[in-house]
């Protein structure tokens, strides 16, 4: 259980750090793809069994490929010039290290930090209860409703911001 | 088992790894996914407090599907931002695209 974790954890880390490094845009694209599936990969170690698929479908299957079909839509060269990272990448660096430290430092503080894991109740079905938690007036239905109207009015927002005006003169 | 300190400190790391890709990435794509690392660290932390707290109350799962719905509408509306702005100013450098500078 603790190697699993352990791999998982270095697969996480190292395709993050090749997605903020990597020169090419394809390649960092291809490394957030490894990356969330190891994202997948704890979830199913936190019997999210659920959260997996999803991150599996939308993150990997929708997200990550539209992020290549931008990176397609949006190059003259197939290599970009210049450098991948900005000139104040050092500070950069400093600012997301004192977050991590930061962050260490404030976690280690809480008593609940290293607290073992509440026991998994044996017959208990996780799906079916997140499936009751989303659509039950007690619980989150509200919610629920209101990030589905977020999303198709985001979705319509994108579809009117990257459209064409132009583009329809040249189908005659 | 392992503690819930192993998930945390993996969160942050993530987080701070997305945050470095943000701030020092010149490509707006790039910039693009630096947040969603950002965003797939804060739904471990969700995800893994459901399971060490309580797992028959579905409060931390419910949140993580809700960032999942944001996270899509954030990256479809910022792609179409980019793909819009390539359009107009052949170049998606973050740098230099100042227009709004004064």
């Amino acid at each position: 259980m603790t190697i699993l974790f352990l791999i998982t954890a270095v697969v996480i880390l190292a395709s993050a750090m090749m997605v903020v490094t990597s020169r090419n845009l394809v390649h960092a694209a291809l490394w957030l793809v490894a990356s969330l599936f190891g994202v997948a990969m704890l979830y199913a170690q936190l019997n999210a069994s659920f959260m997996a698929v999803v991150q599996v479908v939308v993150y990997i299957g929708a997200i990550a490929i539209l992020f290549i079909f931008a990176v397609m839509l949006t190059r003259r060269e197939i290599r970009d010039k210049g450098p991948g990272l900005n000139k104040n990448w050092g500070i950069a660096a400093l600012v997301s290290l004192l977050t991590f430290g930061g962050l260490a430092v404030l976690l280690s503080n809480w008593s609940g930090f290293s607290q073992p894991s509440a026991d998994f109740p044996s017959g208990f079905d996780a799906v079916g209860a997140l499936g009751n938690a989303l659509v039950s007036p007690d619980a989150f239905v509200l919610p629920f409703e209101v990030a589905s109207i977020l999303l198709v009015a985001a979705l319509v927002g994108a579809v009117y911001i990257a459209y064409n005006p132009r583009s329809g003169d040249n189908r005659k | 088992m392992i503690p819930l300190s192993w998930y945390l400190i993996l969160s942050a790391a993530l987080f701070s790894i997305g945050l470095f890709g943000v701030l020092a990435r010149r490509n707006a794509i790039a910039i693009l996914l630096g947040v969603e690392l950002m965003l797939n660290a804060v739904n471990i932390n969700l995800v893994a407090f459901w399971r060490y707290l309580d797992p028959t109350v579905m409060t931390g799962q419910v949140f993580a599907i809700i960032v999942f719905a944001v996270a899509a509408a954030e990256v479809a509306v910022g792609l179409a931002l980019v793909i819009s702005v390539y359009r107009n100013r052949k170049t998606v450098v973050a740098d230099e695209l100042d227009m709004m500078k004064w």
